[in-house]
């Protein structure tokens, strides 16, 4: 395990299961307080599958979770979050029944400390002028920062991010990286699963680089110039 | 001289229309029942008749046996009904989600009949009265029929009760979170959201619905074990109309089905009993999702 300040989640010998197929083969990570770490790898490489293991969606998972000094591999789902924990999935999640509001306010708050409606709104101007619109009526970029915005609200310190950038035109992309590296510098905790390189390597602190569902290498950014031909390799890219 | 509408007069429309609102009132508040849960649960409720039953039944004994009034028996039953409803789901119909609807469907079908079969056994099936209370004694004449006070309450009841529901689940935070789990439980799940306990409660809601209708049909129609059953085909053929899991659909639906119903009664009275199943193939050919329903 790499020596962090205060550990805020950490994952020891993680294994994960889609009914017979096994997808992760033994994860292990750890993430300190306020670091922004990416897991990089190919599509298939576990990198949704493990974020998807901590959050308690893949049902069927080993070894060890702990968020915040609290053991959350038996844990049913709803009881993941409240260790202070959001998840912002791929497909993004909106929910189609429930206005651009509706969806903003859905997730209960966990802890004090969240952000309010208004420093949300003034973060993300669109999604106010939006607010009474369905969901999924919004642009891909604005139903992207919706999932981000929405748990801003929780008081949730640790953020699982997962493709935030995925299908995205370069000036959103680019609002997200502002907004992202604007939540690492308030001291936000974030896991950030990514495909687009250039993207992390602008943001990150550290990167794991994830193949057939295990750690196989892991990189500080300022090694990475270093390192960076093994890990075209790794990537494919 | 009478005033008539297609040959039919007036007067005998509007009477089978008003007869026709009070049966879609009944209809709607059982439809929605039965929306709710499928909406959620992707369970086709059979046991919902039984359960419509049951509300009657458990007003009746608890007027006939405890002396409890008719206000507090509209309270209690619904009370009794949803307590049922909750024990069924955390007993039995939690083990059967993750297989087939069939099995769901099968389990509550089941169940329907051990109810119905218990209460034939225990009261027969000739039927026992509910006294209409004191204070519903009487009526209005409205010029072109009778309207019994009880009737009046009855249809100002039931659009209330579906209507505050409706409000509650399109317009409020705890409504927000059962939109949310009819679309993706396991998202709302990994917000922190007690899922299984919403399923749960939301099933003991939409029982205690029937349990309501029951109460209120107790006056009217004679307590049977078997009311429920006659009831329930029709309000299957409601919420498919209206479209499976649609809330307003369902409501909408319900009254304007008793309506059509009542209207059949007078210009054909010989179809209106399949009147609504006639919509019924209709709709399932032309918009098999229902009229308020979305394409999956």
């Amino acid at each position: 395990m790499h020596e962090v300040g205060k550990e805020l989640l950490r994952v020891v010998d993680l294994h994960a299961y889609y009914g017979e197929s096994h997808v992760l083969h033994g994860i292990d990570f750890n993430v300190g307080e306020g670091e922004l770490v990416t897991l990089l790898g190919r599509n298939g490489s576990g990198r949704t599958s493990t974020l998807k293991s901590i959050i308690g969606l893949i049902p069927k998972r080993s070894g060890s979770v702990i968020i915040n000094g609290h053991e959350a591999i038996n844990l049913p789902p709803y009881k993941i979050a409240p260790l202070g924990i959001g998840y912002c999935p791929e497909e993004r999640g909106i929910f189609p029944g429930l206005t651009t509001e509706e969806n903003l306010l859905l997730p209960p708050v966990l802890h004090s400390g969240g952000m309010t409606l208004e420093e949300i709104y003034a973060m993300f101007p669109n999604l106010k002028e939006r607010r009474a619109a369905q969901g999924t009526r919004l642009s891909g970029g604005e139903q992207q920062m919706l999932a981000l915005a929405r748990i801003l609200r929780t008081g949730a310190r640790l953020l699982l991010l997962d493709e935030v950038t995925e299908g995205l035109a370069p000036v959103i992309v680019e609002t997200m990286g502002r907004v992202i590296s604007m939540l690492k510098e308030r001291g936000y905790t974030i896991v950030l699963v990514e495909q687009n390189f250039h993207f992390a390597k602008g943001l990150a602190d550290r990167h794991y680089v994830l193949e057939h569902g295990r750690i196989v290498k892991m990189i500080l950014n300022n090694e990475l110039e270093a390192n960076l031909d093994e890990l075209h390799e790794l990537l494919g890219v | 001289m009478m005033i008539q509408v297609f040959g039919v007069p007036i007067q005998a429309l509007l009477g089978q229309l008003l007869i026709g609102l009070i049966n879609g009132s009944f209809y709607a508040i059982l439809s929605l029942g039965l929306a709710i849960i499928f909406g959620l649960l992707n369970i086709i409720n059979f046991t919902h008749g039984a359960q419509y039953m049951l509300g009657a039944f458990a007003a009746w004994m608890s007027l006939t046996y405890l002396g409890v009034n008719y206000w507090v028996g509209l309270i209690l039953a619904p009370l009794i009904v949803g307590a049922f409803g909750i024990l069924m789901e955390r007993l039995m119909l939690r083990r059967l989600y993750h297989l087939d609807h069939l099995y769901g469907l099968l389990l509550t079908f089941g169940l329907a009949l051990v109810l119905e079969g218990v209460f034939r056994q225990l009261y027969g099936v000739s039927g026992l009265s509910y006294t209409i209370p004191d204070i519903f004694q009487g009526g209005v004449n409205l010029g072109f029929m009778f309207l019994p006070y009880y009737r009046a309450w009855v249809i100002v009841a039931s659009l209330t009760v579906c209507f505050a529901t409706w409000f509650v689940i399109e317009r409020t935070k705890l409504g927000a979170y059962l939109r949310a789990a009819t679309e993706n439980p396991e998202l709302l799940q990994a917000f922190g959201v007690n899922v299984p306990l919403m399923i749960t409660l939301t099933f003991g809601y939409g029982v205690a619905l029937a349990g309501f209708a029951g109460v209120l049909a107790a006056p009217i129609y004679q307590v049977t074990p078997v009311m429920g059953s006659n009831l329930i085909i029709v309000v299957f053929a409601v919420v498919v109309i209206g479209g499976m899991g649609s809330i307003l659909g369902s409501i909408v639906t319900g009254i304007a089905l008793g309506l059509i119903e009542g209207m059949t009664k007078v210009f054909y009275p010989e179809a209106s009993g399949v009147v609504v199943f006639v919509i019924m193939a209709l709709v399932l050919l032309l918009r098999p999702a229902g009229l308020f329903g979305r394409e999956k």
